[in-house]
């Protein structure tokens, strides 16, 4: 599944803010770690901002914090501010059509699952996935490197 | 089971089961709920934690779990506990 790039910026600032919670960070932190470009980066703010997903601190410093329940907001939360999922594709194929209604209910099952799927997986979730990652990334790291004299 | 003061509260049922589909043998959960009224205080989790442990010990190395896909309230449970779409889809068909 492909998504589009705000929405990728969207979840990275999500996620980051989410995984910082008692911190501020900076838009301009999030647009290095992620390689973001910062303007491209404020809109996306602007729009979790609006959702009531984070929220801009101000003063001296600044930056942003997440100030949904991670909890309760899912994946598809985040995605849907976006990008449409799971679009019923009511003009192609065409639903008068035999052919597009019989197709029409093929692409409606991998529709369906991408909702399920999206929707069950929360904030914290996903933060809890991403802290495997980053131990299953720790393991192959220290595995040990084989001699190149090995044989010789 | 799960109690507290004598009630029960909360409850898991699963089985091993071997070669389904030819699968190797895993747990399953067949079944899980808890009071509502206590709900969000981890005792589902430990429920989950203590019948994997019980599967641990009966040899098997992984957990499966099927349920419907409107069950959000289920899933994201599940999924809260580390579970991941499998390499499994189950299909169905109407009988004539």
């Amino acid at each position: 599944m492909k998504l589009q790039k705000a929405t990728l910026c969207g979840l990275y600032a999500v996620l980051e803010l989410a995984a910082h919670s008692d911190q501020q960070i900076s838009a301009a932190e999030i647009a290095d770690k992620y390689d973001i470009s910062i303007n491209h980066l404020a809109k996306v703010l602007r729009s979790l901002v609006r959702a009531k997903l984070v929220e801009s601190v101000r003063g001296a410093g600044g930056g942003y914090r997440f100030s949904g329940n991670p909890k309760r907001v899912t994946l598809l939360d985040v995605i849907e501010l976006f990008e449409e999922v799971g679009r019923d594709a009511e003009d192609s194929p065409p639903v008068y059509l035999d052919e597009g209604l019989a197709l029409h209910k093929v692409l409606r099952e991998i529709d369906d699952i991408a909702i399920a799927t999206l929707s069950s997986i929360s904030i914290t979730t996903l933060l809890k996935i991403i802290e495997k990652q980053k131990r299953g990334t720790k393991a192959d790291t220290k595995a040990p490197v084989r001699s190149s004299a090995e044989g010789v | 089971m799960a109690e507290q003061q004598g009630r029960v509260v909360g409850f898991i049922t699963g089985e091993v089961r071997a070669f389904e589909f030819g699968s190797e043998p895993c747990g399953w959960v067949f079944a899980l709920n808890v009071d509502p009224e206590i709900r969000v205080h981890n005792v589902g989790t430990r429920l989950f934690e203590t019948l994997c442990e019980t599967f641990g010990r009966a040899g098997v190395e992984k957990v499966r779990t099927m349920l419907n896909r409107d069950n959000h309230l289920v899933l994201s449970f599940f999924r809260s506990l580390g579970m991941m779409a499998g390499p499994f889809i189950q299909l169905e068909k109407d009988l004539d």
